[in-house]
């Protein structure tokens, strides 16, 4: 007799007791879990079976330029704010080869390079992380051309977001109506209670994958005390990003001297663009075997931030720190929305975080958009 | 899987980012450090499908190498005989520079948008052309002398560092025969050369035509084409009748890698032709 399975957009309870179902029903059925675990005190995405592995009890202060571990002495599996690495490795892989080629006979075999054809659940996507992944959609697999490997790992994977019942200091989804509830895009949407979860499901898949679990339909009260939890995060956000005015106002302040400014303190070494969920520049790699008859290709990341990225004939289209600045914080919000139709930034902090010297996207802005005083 | 012959349109559909080998058909030296390379895809059904519009650009491969990006600076009446001019002058342009007759190398495209043809039929055209930027103007010109009569004047103001520098010099006078006003002027003349020194957009004011009946297109030196624009909005040209054809570091010509971005435009996918408005914002801001 077929078991009763929750309906697609229902909410449902579940004790704690019965979440390592949830992880055994995705691995019985293909799935290679990806979730947030403890390494190099740090908050990272790793290949994960048992939710023994999450960082329960651990939360991750955040600040411009800084990120330190400490323990909330709870119990709760997703006390943390936001991994340090985004979800963005796995679908689009820092180092992709994209094929190689044989020269032999005077004729060309050209071989696509596979993909590790494993289907990923990523476990606990953050409502930011969740647009972000949505906007890199609209990069590779929505436009007028189609990222084959992208598109693949990306229809492959399943995903249970996790709603936010803390912000970090560096938090600014709600400025980007990003978070910090999880409104689509998700199989499953998890809501943590200290002994239960809210499951909000999102698709068949999801409704699938809570078999043989303890649900039972939430009531009114288990919907009003995960309200709660995702409302507590929504208050403890106090960073603002004014987007209003975006994209004009970057638009008529591109010759503003704040530019220098930050540019005195900018490194140009990449970091926000590595960290941030949506960037997607790269660059190609070519190798060859000694003879040059066995040759391949290589997608890596790249960032706007290097001074090759506009190399031209006869030099570099943006040879200072404050052309490359000016172009990755506006491209990220003010020509993204010209290109795609949204920001390119979803308020997760990232690069605010992992800024060698604490370069803060949303000060910058605020700063170009205040006259000059000089 | 080997994709080693499948039609364009299915291997398209499978990996924008894959070549098509093409054999190197003729090389023709055209000045120093420049040459004109001819190229058919290995694969016939390949080559019978191919075509491409003025103005757009090919991926040119060389295994080991990289890709660059190179207009098509042949006929498109033509275009199973793809035909690109090159300049020697980074790793993969040099490395095609090693290749003979014979050789093949990957090709994938035609990318990018096309200069407005249609737009300017029944109108005068000024064709503004900077030292190899004549490349991708030579397909325009040769579908406009395709059906000449569907246009007014047609004018050529051209320019290059030195008169042997001047790409396509032995077709001028074909061109002119066929009714195509030529203006050609040295950066740096010497006793060989008995024509007009002095920069491109001087040729302007050896011109004259109605400002409302006149399409500009220009591709070069960005520095060129900003003075050519001036000149052609002093003339009360109107800014959605001037075009420029844009260059920028280019990666993958779809959109994915990032490097061609011109303010909110992706050179290779709404560029590299432009109108001027659409780029007037930004255009010739230091450091873009």
């Amino acid at each position: 007799m077929a078991e009763d399975l929750p309906r697609v957009s229902a909410r449902v309870l579940i004790f704690k007791t019965s979440f390592q179902r949830i992880f055994d029903n995705l691995r019985a059925a293909g799935f290679t879990l990806v979730g947030p675990t403890l390494r190099d005190s740090a908050i990272v995405l790793d290949e994960i079976t048992r939710v023994e592995e999450l960082p329960r009890g651990w939360c991750d202060e955040q600040g411009p330029d800084k990120y330190r571990l400490v323990s909330t002495r709870g119990a709760q599996y997703f006390d943390y704010v936001v991994s340090s690495h985004s979800w963005k490795q796995f679908l689009y892989p820092p180092r992709r080869k994209l094929f190689s080629i044989e020269k032999r006979d005077g004729q060309w075999t050209i071989t696509p390079a596979e993909g590790d054809g494993c289907r990923r659940a990523f476990i606990g996507v953050r409502p930011c992380d969740l647009h972000a992944i949505s906007i890199q959609d609209r990069v590779f697999v929505t436009g007028e051309f189609r990222d084959p490997h992208y598109s693949r790992a990306r229809e492959q994977v399943f995903v249970l977001a996790v709603n936010c019942g803390q912000a970090g200091a560096n938090c600014f989804c709600t400025s980007l109506k990003t978070g910090p509830r999880a409104t689509s895009g998700f199989d499953l949407a998890l809501t943590e209670l200290p002994d239960e979860f809210v499951v909000e499901i999102g698709s068949e898949a999801g409704a699938e994958i809570m078999r043989g679990t303890d649900w039972q339909l939430a009531t009114a009260f288990d919907l009003s005390r995960a309200a709660e939890v995702s409302d507590r995060a929504e208050r403890q956000i106090e960073r603002v990003l004014r987007t209003d005015d975006l994209p004009a106002m970057l638009y008529d302040n591109a010759e503003h001297p704040e530019w220098d400014a930050v540019a005195a303190r900018c490194l140009s070494c990449a970091n926000c663009t590595m960290v941030c969920p949506t960037c997607f520049c790269s660059t190609m790699e070519d190798g060859s075997d000694l003879r040059g008859t066995v040759c391949d290709r290589t997608r890596v990341w790249d960032s706007c931030f290097t001074l090759d990225f506009s190399h031209v004939y006869g030099g570099n289209t943006r040879p200072t720190v404050r052309a490359r600045y000016r172009q990755w914080l506006t491209h990220k919000l003010a020509t993204w929305i010209d290109q795609f139709g949204l920001s390119g930034c979803v308020g997760c902090g990232r690069c605010i975080t992992w800024c060698p010297v604490g370069i803060d996207l949303t000060e910058e802005v605020q700063a170009i958009r205040t006259e000059a005083t000089e | 899987m080997s994709v080693a012959f499948t039609p364009m349109e299915a291997r398209l559909a499978l990996d924008p980012m894959l070549p098509q080998p093409a054999v190197i058909e003729a090389i023709k030296p055209e000045a120093a450090g420049i040459g004109t390379f001819t190229l058919v895809f290995s694969d016939p059904t390949v080559a019978q499908a191919f075509r491409f519009a003025p103005g757009q650009f090919n991926m040119l491969y060389v295994p080991g190498f990289g890709e660059a990006a190179i207009s098509l600076s042949s006929d498109p009446n033509q275009p199973g005989r793809m035909g690109h001019t090159i300049r020697y002058a980074g790793n993969v342009t040099r490395a095609l520079a090693r290749l003979k007759v014979g050789d093949l190398i990957g090709v994938r495209g035609p990318y990018g948008s096309v200069w407005p043809l249609e737009e300017g039929l029944g109108k005068n055209l000024v064709v503004v052309g900077g030292g190899i930027g004549l490349a991708p103007l030579r397909p325009l010109i040769l579908a406009v002398l395709q059906r000449r009569a569907a246009y007014q004047r047609v004018v050529l103001l051209y320019g290059a560092r030195t008169s042997a520098d001047l790409l396509y010099r032995e077709e001028f006078e074909s061109w002119q025969k066929q009714g195509i006003e030529l203006h050609i002027t040295v950066d740096i003349g010497d006793e060989k050369w008995p024509g007009l020194v002095g920069v491109v957009p001087m040729l302007f004011y050896r011109i004259r035509m109605d400002a409302k009946q006149t399409l500009v297109l220009a591709c070069g030196p960005e520095i060129m084409m900003r003075f050519a624009i001036y000149e052609a909005l002093a003339r009360r040209i109107s800014k959605d009748s001037v075009y420029v054809s844009m260059e920028r570091n280019m990666k993958c010509a779809v959109g994915f890698c990032g490097h061609c971005q011109y303010g909110p435009t992706f050179l290779c996918k709404q560029g590299p032709v432009l109108k001027f408005s659409a780029i007037e914002p930004f255009f010739g801001r230091e450091d873009f």
